[in-house]
């Protein structure tokens, strides 16, 4: 029976199979920016508690990556960037993967409502709703500005994060669900100025297919500096101290660097050198949102030996 | 035909099997370290059960019970 099965199943999935429908790259960034949520909020909460809203909130964030791969199985089969994942390479089936997205959204939200509060549970199944069905079933097949309103899905995270400790939501949540808000368009415009013909072969109507590269660039300089003074502001808010507005500073600078430059360059510039310079904004971006919260996390642990904040 | 005992395919399932087993033992471990954290956190308690306790009363309301 067994070796029948196993006939029948060349590419059944390995455990490494499932764990990539989770998006485990996102989830890093997940519980990266939730931990500095919880631990930047001015309500100490108990370590245990602490560590559980953190992987509850990231196996949410999991289950609606397995829910947007089950959706996107078809684009993502056509683009070179993604035809690997475990469902267009046949290692998964659709409906494993969506059973998996349905049963580990509802097991993460009713066990963060269990462990913490209500508030923070709400706020997780809104995340998973929004990802999976507002940006992957109907945004992002249907407008080019799909990656700005979807970029609210990945803003979340630390909104929760402090809502697990506080039961509450405030200007400081709001100011961390704003930085990965506007940071999102430029980060993934620059990617898709060099992920060049995947977009346009899957359909998906990526700012670079709809407007054109030159628009693109001009988009990726726009939000960058609609970008800047909201993470400089938040230099100012309770969370805020010195350590950030250095920070800040210094890495918004090198940013809106980066976007000028993309913004200077036409396709020849950009073909003679391979994109290097969209790469290396791209890159940058992740260290970018990586060293505020970073930033955060050092005003936050300091603050108790009277060095941050304000 | 039969699969060799050392196919690939048997390697998968294991890690499967393997990753689901550790996977329930961590959230048992999860579930019980919270309920620990809860209940310490509720301070003293007795099982409820309907029955009033006078020596968990208040002093006064305990006196005024019992007369």
């Amino acid at each position: 029976m067994t070796d029948i099965n196993a006939f029948e199943q060349p590419n059944e999935a390995g455990f490494g199979d499932y764990v990539a429908l989770l998006k485990p790259r996102v989830m890093s960034l997940v519980v990266f920016t939730a931990f500095v949520g919880i631990l930047a909020a001015p309500v100490s909460v108990h370590p245990v508690v602490a560590l559980a809203g953190i992987l509850f909130i990231a196996l949410g964030a999991g289950a609606s990556g397995a829910l947007n791969m089950w959706w996107d199985a078809d684009i993502d089969a056509v683009m070179r960037r993604t035809m690997k994942r475990p469902v267009p390479s046949g290692r998964v089936q659709p409906g494993e993967a969506l059973g998996l997205g349905l049963a580990l959204s509802g097991i993460a939200v009713v066990m963060l409502g269990l462990a913490t509060n209500m508030l923070a549970a709400g706020l997780l199944a809104f995340t998973i709703f929004f990802y999976a069905v507002v940006y992957s079933m109907w945004l992002k097949r249907s407008t080019p500005q799909n990656i700005v309103i979807g970029g609210a899905a990945g803003a979340f995270p630390p909104m929760i994060g402090w809502a697990v400790a506080t039961g509450s939501v405030s200007i400081e949540s709001a100011f961390m669900f704003a930085l990965i808000f506007m940071w999102t368009p430029p980060h993934f415009w620059a990617l898709a100025l060099f992920m060049k013909e995947d977009y346009s072969n899957a359909g998906v109507p990526m700012l670079t297919v709809t407007h054109g590269r030159k628009s693109t660039r001009k988009h990726v300089l726009v939000y960058t500096l609609l970008l800047v003074p909201v993470a400089i502001g938040g230099a100012f808010t309770g969370i805020g101290g010195p350590i950030y507005l250095t920070t800040a500073v210094f890495l918004n600078a090198i940013f809106l660097r980066g976007a000028w430059q993309i913004w200077r360059r036409d396709e020849t510039q950009a073909e003679a050198d391979n994109y290097a310079v969209e790469k290396k904004v791209f890159r940058f971006s992740l260290y970018y949102l990586f060293l505020h919260f970073g930033a955060i996390l050092a005003e936050a642990a300091l603050k108790p030996y009277g060095i941050g904040g304000w | 035909m039969a699969f060799p005992a050392q196919h690939e395919i048997y390697k998968r399932r294991f890690s499967r099997n393997v990753g689901l087993g550790l996977t329930l033992v961590a959230f048992i471990v999860l579930v019980f370290g919270l309920t620990m954290v809860k209940v310490m956190q509720v301070g003293q308690m007795q099982a409820f059960d309907h029955v009033v306790r006078p020596e968990m009363l208040p002093a006064d309301a305990a006196g005024e019970g019992g007369q």
